[in-house]
């Protein structure tokens, strides 16, 4: 039996222990917010929290994060940096064909809550991880950039 | 004055009527979330054509004929409506058009997109088709107030009445004007009273696509659904020649494992079980005619073919003799390989069979093919089976199958167990699953005079036919999809030969954003680069010389040459770069800079990019679609391959084909050209020039010249 907790849900259920998270959260929980794209933490797509850190559940077998904490995509929106990462991404456009975008926001609400105030190079680094194919990548900057300052209290739009 | 159109009243009534039937059955399934919306009304409603549905509660739907594959359709098609409609674009929602003629593209005569087409295919028919609703609400207005309709005027989803300051919405309006017959004739706006067409807009997609609500194919469920994974041939055209099943079916969750066309499929009750599954099965294979086959040995094969004559795509002057005689030219080869679309969602397909009924959700751009492949494999006629479109993450032209291979094969497995399946390929089977840009290999020679002018242009292609043998096969010498971009060069040169070889080799072929040009801007724009650095000229001033008939080419180089600061010094061990090219109805001009480290990686720091695509709808999506294609584009340049060894694809996953990551990321500038022209595409034309670009940035920078995409790293090494 494994026990989760996510977005603040509990669930109770049988799992073959070594079932990535990620599986686990589209097909057992039905949270297909958190997208599969390459199966060996290349691309990120995948990324969630556990006990608040980025973590690529594509490679993370459920058995390993029994009773842990999980955030996903759907939850993140809870949370004052979830929320103002949401809204970043709308203010600055940065979808295309959004399949990234659940890693690309989970990833960047992990930097900001480590570092409320990235500079480009913190970015680079925090952000290298998760692959856009659309090629979104400099919008993500900005939006980064304007979530930040909009936590800060005000700054430029 | 504005124009006078005439709507053919005939097809907007037949479309009306299949709007209370096909299209509500279609969407009130409950596993279909309608687009943006909490759910579907099922209060009476307004559909005066296939694309519009105005509900009692004000909420205005439209139904979008065009896949979102990122490209922005869903926001910049309901722009082309919403100019005409004068809706409150707050109340706007959109829902996936299901498959029926009234969707066809315009052009194409079947459902689908691609090409770059979409708004400008759908420019006068989606702003008809607002214009006409707009007219029966104002009509059904006047009729309540018994006023003349001449004195209604409609504004952000309501008819206003000023002599008597009265205001009805439209909604309200639902129930009569649904009564009414559509008009004959409707009056489209001039251009320079758009409020909405040519002004930024943002997406209306985003808000799904941050929240995790975004239903991409790879999501789709119904009950009772089985996951499948297939294991197919090592080799193109392998085929099974047996196999045991008997551990794979001890796997837990493994359901059945059936033999299909295309190899095995282990159906599971889960993705993770039908995947471990699929590892232990055993499997002998007849690896067919291809298991020796190389992409050195294509090379090879290429490389001699273009020593020899090829069908002619162009002839003017007398080329051969020109360059027999003159004492200054300069040839060269240069070679591009294999590409995988690598769309970040994996290919994937959900099949509910029944049966005298199909129902596909799956991330599609060729709805109508798709369909009628479909049905003729599981033995239903197309109108018994239904198509939902979803988000594609990512399409690229790789959802645009000609055979629809991720569609049948679904539809075969659905057919062989008679239960709802989707099947999902892996990373790994996406990569090695074929249907590939082709690789190409060019040969190319120039001649100039004494004065160093160019005269004569001698271009051999050499690379697989991506439409021969699809149902869009022009049954030509020449397929002009190889050519594009070759054949139509701009620069003013007297004699000029485009030649081209088409050898069938096996590997199956696709188009991949930007197609034939995703190819030949490379080889045109970089070779024109080495013929300008021969005439001993400036490659900008160069260029404009032989494009002054041209002046959209010419627009939209200065504007780029300009905006970078062309000629201005630019810090040590930078290069800067330009290329121009026209492709799908727009020109685009790009300059990049770019430094090479001593151990010969390639950085481009910065693109400016210019971009003439005619008329516009949503700037944003312009910027964002030539941002995009840039990055594309310079995936591809830096890092994408698919070679073949023994008949196998090498490359597997993201860490044998790199795509680039935002710390490479260079900083992108996209200027847009005012124009009145004609619509041209935006998704595909941001791809062909950024390649030349950074290669002509490095031979600035270090003087070594790219001939071979993608750029090694080995040959640019500081020895």
């Amino acid at each position: 039996m494994i026990s989760l907790e996510v977005n603040g849900k509990k669930y109770d259920f049988d799992a073959d222990p070594d079932t990535p998270l990620l599986w686990v959260l589209r097909e057992t929980l039905g949270l297909t917010g958190t997208k599969y794209g390459c199966g060996m933490a290349l691309c990120g797509a995948c990324t969630v929290h556990v006990e608040g850190e980025a973590v690529r559940s594509c490679v993370t077998p459920v058995s390993s994060v029994n009773g842990k904490k999980i955030t996903t995509i759907e939850g993140i929106g809870t949370s004052r940096i979830g929320q103002a990462v949401q809204k970043a991404w709308i203010v600055k456009d940065v979808p295309q064909c959004g399949y990234c975008q659940s890693g690309q926001i989970m990833e960047a609400v992990a930097l900001l809550k480590k570092n409320s105030r990235p500079n480009d190079a913190d970015i680079d680094r925090a952000m290298s991880g998760i692959i856009c194919r659309c090629g979104t990548y400099q919008r993500i900057r900005r939006a980064i950039h304007q979530a930040a300052n909009s936590m800060a209290g005000g700054g430029k739009k | 004055m504005s124009e006078i159109l005439n709507v053919s009243r005939r097809s907007f009534l037949k479309t009306g009527a299949l709007m209370g039937g096909g299209l509500m059955l279609g969407f009130s399934l409950p596993l279909r979330k309608p687009f943006g919306a909490a759910s579907a009304q099922s209060t009476s409603s307004f559909a005066p054509n296939a694309f519009i549905r105005i509900g009692t509660d004000d909420a205005v739907t439209i139904i979008v004929n065009k896949s979102e594959m990122g490209q922005g359709v869903y926001t910049s098609l309901p722009m082309l409506i919403a100019e005409e409609l004068e809706v409150n674009w707050s109340k706007i929602r959109v829902e996936a058009a299901p498959v029926d003629p009234a969707y066809n593209h315009t052009e194409w005569g079947t459902q689908g997109t691609g090409g770059s087409t979409s708004v400008w295919s759908e420019w006068e028919r989606l702003r008809k088709a607002g214009a006409t609703a707009r007219t029966m609400l104002v009509k059904a207005a006047a009729e309540f107030w018994k006023v003349d309709p001449a004195s209604c005027r409609a504004e952000k989803g309501f008819v206003i009445h000023d002599p008597t300051q009265r205001k009805i919405s439209y909604g309200r309006l639902v129930e009569k004007a649904s009564q009414m017959e559509p008009p004959k004739d409707v009056w489209l706006k001039e251009p320079k009273h758009f409020r909405i067409i040519g002004k930024p807009r943002r997406r209306l997609d985003t808000p799904e696509k941050t929240d995790g609500k975004a239903m991409f194919g790879i999501d789709t469920k119904v009950p009772g659904m089985l996951i499948v994974v297939v294991v197919r041939p090592p080799v193109f055209g392998g085929k099974v020649k047996r196999f045991n099943a008997d551990k794979a079916r001890a796997v837990p969750g493994v359901k059945e494992v059936v033999q299909i066309d295309s190899g095995l499929a282990v159906i599971a009750d889960g993705f993770w079980s039908a995947h471990k599954g699929r590892d232990a099965l055993e499997i002998d294979w007849d690896e067919g005619p291809l298991a020796a086959l190389s992409t050195s040995g294509i090379r090879e094969q290429y490389m001699n073919l273009a020593k020899t004559p090829g069908a002619v795509a162009r002839k003017e002057g007398n080329p051969e003799s020109v360059l027999s005689k003159r004492a200054k030219q300069l040839s060269a080869g240069y070679e591009v390989p294999y590409l995988a679309h690598a769309c970040m969602e994996p290919l994937n397909c959900l099949v509910d069979l029944r049966p005298d009924s199909c129902e596909i959700w799956t991330g599609t751009q060729l709805q109508t093919l798709d369909r009628n492949n479909a049905a003729s494999v599981v033995g239903l006629k197309p109108e018994q089976v239904k198509i939902h479109t979803t988000f594609l993450g990512g399409g690229f032209g790789r959802r645009a199958n000609p055979h629809s291979d991720f569609v049948i094969e679904a539809a075969r497995v659905a057919k062989a167990v008679m239960k709802p399946v989707k099947v999902i390929w892996t990373r790994e089977d996406d990569m090695k699953g074929g249907y590939y840009r082709p690789m190409w290999y060019d040969r190319i020679a120039a001649g100039l005079d004494e004065k160093g002018n160019l005269i004569a242009w001698r271009h051999t292609i050499v690379g697989q036919s991506i439409l021969s043998g699809t149902p869009f096969d022009p049954k030509k010498d020449v397929d002009p999809a190889s050519v594009e971009g070759a054949k139509e060069i701009p620069y003013e040169i007297p004699n000029i030969l485009v030649d081209l070889h088409s050898p069938k080799i096996g590997v199956p072929v696709q188009w991949w954003r930007s197609v034939g040009h995703s190819h030949t801007a490379f080889v045109v724009e970089s070779f024109i680069d080495e013929v300008a650095h021969e005439a001993g000229k400036d490659p900008y001033e160069f260029r404009r010389k032989l494009l002054a008939r041209h002046p959209r080419h010419s627009g939209v180089l200065k504007l780029a040459a300009e905006k970078a600061g062309w000629g201005r010094p630019l810090p040590k061990g930078r290069g800067r770069g330009i290329a121009v090219h026209e492709s799908f109805g727009s020109f685009v001009a790009q300059v990049a800079e770019a430094s090479v480290s001593a151990e010969g990686e390639v950085r481009v720091h910065r693109v400016v990019c210019a971009v003439d695509c005619g008329r516009i709808v949503n700037p944003d999506t312009i910027k964002a679609q030539m941002e995009s294609g840039i990055v594309f584009g310079l995936s591809a340049a830096l890092y994408g391959k698919i070679t073949l060894q023994n008949g196998r694809v090498e490359q597997s996953n993201f860490h044998d084909y790199p795509l680039l990551r935002l710390n490479e990321m260079p900083v992108v500038e996209v200027h847009i050209v005012s124009s009145k022209e004609k619509s041209g595409g935006v998704g595909e034309p941001g791809v062909p020039p950024i390649a030349p670009a950074v290669a002509n940035a490095i031979f600035a920078a270090t003087g070594k010249r790219i001939r071979h995409l993608p750029i090694r790293s080995e040959e640019l090494k500081k020895a």
